[in-house]
């Protein structure tokens, strides 16, 4: 049995709204326990583990990085910061060679604008994010996500929360 | 707002540094800034760049010094040359922002002057219109200003913009020890730039980030929320989960008060001076299969025990760069307004060293020094609130940096003080004030 577009769709939808919600705990169960989360530093990085990226992380450090959010000494979130999630709607990749179906593996693209508000500030973020999905025990988890930002060489500030 | 004028007025900048503190004005005043481009910055030897950049003739790099605009190139004599980057004619920057390579000559995408990559004026279109109009006494046919105090140290380029001042050696004394060593951990005894750069946007003064380098005194606390949160959730893996290399690198941030008071700080002239003299969270990082027997080859046994034994946390070399060597990190503090800093975060392979050693370096770089990184979060907030409280809070005028105060401290130089001290920040802005009045009417 494999999913629908609709339901593929719906997932990443789901994923997004469980950031801009905050519940992280709930949003770090999307992901299976072989998970990586790559955010690369340049365009057409080829590489996460000779370059430096802006995120290339496991489980374990999305973990840390939930459990940070919600420390009582954690003073750059003294006051929280908020995020939103304006997604495209996403798109099945049919055509890449981890898109296989028959396996219970998926591969969508969305496109997407980000932002980030803390305080009186507010910043705005463009990008494609990619998710590599594949079915764990008949749900859906994620393998691997990666987000490009149209400007990833940018010197950026303080990017707290999840895109 | 400052109330003073500080241009023309040295002994009011002078007395902004006292034995035991440092007035706000420093960190807030504009009118500094603009002080610390026109001297601290032209008068210092300032870090331009790796040759490693330009590997061949015609190769750039466009970059700063203080907030002048350069460009880096190779010259076709192989030396690396620092050039204005503004075109004799009209001034446009005549190289664009980045690296490229430019061929023999650049060529104003203006008017198409060219210029050697001396910088000399090499031909100018339908040049006989300048005939008769004094044209080689005039400034435009010196070509692309060139920086004459340019030195590439073991790859790493410094320039000091001023024509006269201090030689380098006399500026970095016993500092370069710290870059001997970085390079020494190469078997071929060469670096190389990899693995891109991090460029992180600071809404502070550069100084709170060099002040930073060597307090030891912060990280048990700032980074207990990332640091320490990092080992508490590994503490709960299985048992028998090999430690990742992230946890390793993590750990030793939230080391005890004792761990940094005992491996100590040692003072230089001039500003410079470093953490970790005897260990520091460098130090016990596993081994990379291969790597040791390559050094060994490379330098014998004692040699090699005596390279790697050097595990220096963080070097200042004053005024704008902080050196890592045993992780091979050079982090970039760009002064760009009194509360506004581009941090960048460059790194480094070891020439002949397996690419493991690359791996654990790019690793660090976006673990501690990525706009995405908790560590980082955790710094610049405390960076950015110290910003708005010196800016905001009239009542008080004064920094402390009173940590362990010793007598005679400006009479002594190239020692080694508990890890705790703030001497090494007392240095910084003795050195600050000296640069900024030397020779000042």
């Amino acid at each position: 049995m494999s999913r629908t577009d609709q339901q593929l769709i719906a997932f990443i939808y789901r994923e997004a709204r469980l950031i801009d919600e905050q519940k992280f705990d709930d949003w770090l169960d999307l992901y299976s326990e072989e998970a990586w989360y790559w955010m690369p530093l340049t365009h057409g990085q080829p590489d996460a583990r000779l370059h430096t990226s802006l995120m290339h992380e496991n489980k374990l450090l999305l973990r840390v990085r939930v459990e940070r959010l919600a420390g009582q000494r954690t003073f750059s979130q003294q006051p929280r910061s908020r995020c939103h999630h304006l997604l495209q709607m996403p798109s099945v990749e049919t055509g890449h060679a981890e898109h296989k179906p028959e396996e219970g593996r998926y591969v969508t693209r969305t496109a997407f604008h980000y932002v980030e508000t803390r305080g009186d500030e507010q910043t705005l973020y463009a990008g494609w994010a990619t998710h590599h999905l594949a079915e764990e025990d008949g749900k859906l988890r994620i393998r691997f996500k990666q987000v490009d930002l149209v400007n990833c060489e940018a010197a950026f500030g303080n990017i707290q929360l999840l895109m | 707002m400052p109330q003073s004028s500080y241009r023309g007025n040295p002994q009011a900048i002078r007395d902004l540094v006292q034995d035991t503190q440092v007035h706000k004005d420093i960190f807030i005043s504009q009118e500094l800034y603009e002080i610390e481009m026109e001297r601290l910055f032209a008068v210092t030897w300032v870090y331009v760049g790796h040759e490693s950049q330009v590997p061949k003739p015609g190769d750039f790099y466009t970059t700063t010094v203080g907030d002048q605009s350069v460009v880096m190139v190779r010259h076709s004599d192989q030396s690396v040359r620092v050039l204005y980057n503004r075109c004799a004619h009209k001034g446009v920057q005549v190289a664009p922002q980045g690296h490229g390579s430019t061929g023999k000559f650049f060529r104003c995408p203006y008017h198409a002057w060219t210029f050697k990559t001396d910088g000399s004026l090499l031909s100018v279109p339908l040049k006989k219109g300048y005939e008769n109009t004094g044209f080689e006494n005039m400034e435009a046919s010196r070509g692309l200003e060139a920086v004459s105090a340019v030195r590439n140290y073991r790859g790493f380029v410094f320039c000091r913009l001023s024509a006269t001042g201090e030689s380098f050696e006399d500026f970095f004394g016993e500092s370069l020890s710290t870059i001997d060593n970085m390079v020494d951990r190469s078997p071929e005894g060469r670096l190389e730039v990899a693995g891109g750069v991090l460029r992180y946007m600071h809404r502070c003064n550069w100084k709170m980030l060099v002040d930073n380098q060597t307090d030891t005194c912060h990280p048990m606390v700032a980074h207990e929320s990332s640091a320490g949160t990092a080992v508490r959730v590994w503490q709960e893996a299985p048992e028998g989960t090999p430690k990742p290399m992230a946890v390793e690198l993590f750990a030793p941030f939230i080391s005890p008060y004792e761990f940094y008071e005992n491996t100590g700080i040692r003072v230089w002239k001039n500003g410079h001076g470093h953490t970790g003299v005897s260990g520091s969270i460098h130090s016990n990082y596993s081994n990379i299969p291969g790597y040791w027997d390559s050094m060994v080859a490379a330098y014998g046994e004692e040699r090699a025990h005596q390279i790697l034994g050097e595990t220096r946390h963080n070097t200042i070399l004053f005024p704008h760069v902080m050196v890592k060597g045993p992780i091979q990190i050079l982090r970039i503090f760009r002064p760009l307004a009194a509360d506004r800093t581009l941090v960048e975060s460059w790194t480094f392979r070891l020439a002949g060293a397996p690419d493991m050693l690359l791996e654990r370096t790019t690793m660090y770089n976006r673990l501690i020094n990525a706009p995405t990184s908790m560590v980082g979060h955790d710094d610049l907030e405390m960076y950015e609130r110290a910003q708005h409280g010196l800016q905001h809070a009239r009542a008080r005028e004064w920094v402390n940096v009173a940590r362990l105060l010793e007598p005679g401290e400006t009479e002594r130089e190239n020692e080694v003080v508990n890890g705790t001290s703030e001497w090494q920040m007392r240095n910084q802005y003795r050195a600050w004030a000296r640069y900024m009045t030397e020779g000042a009417k």
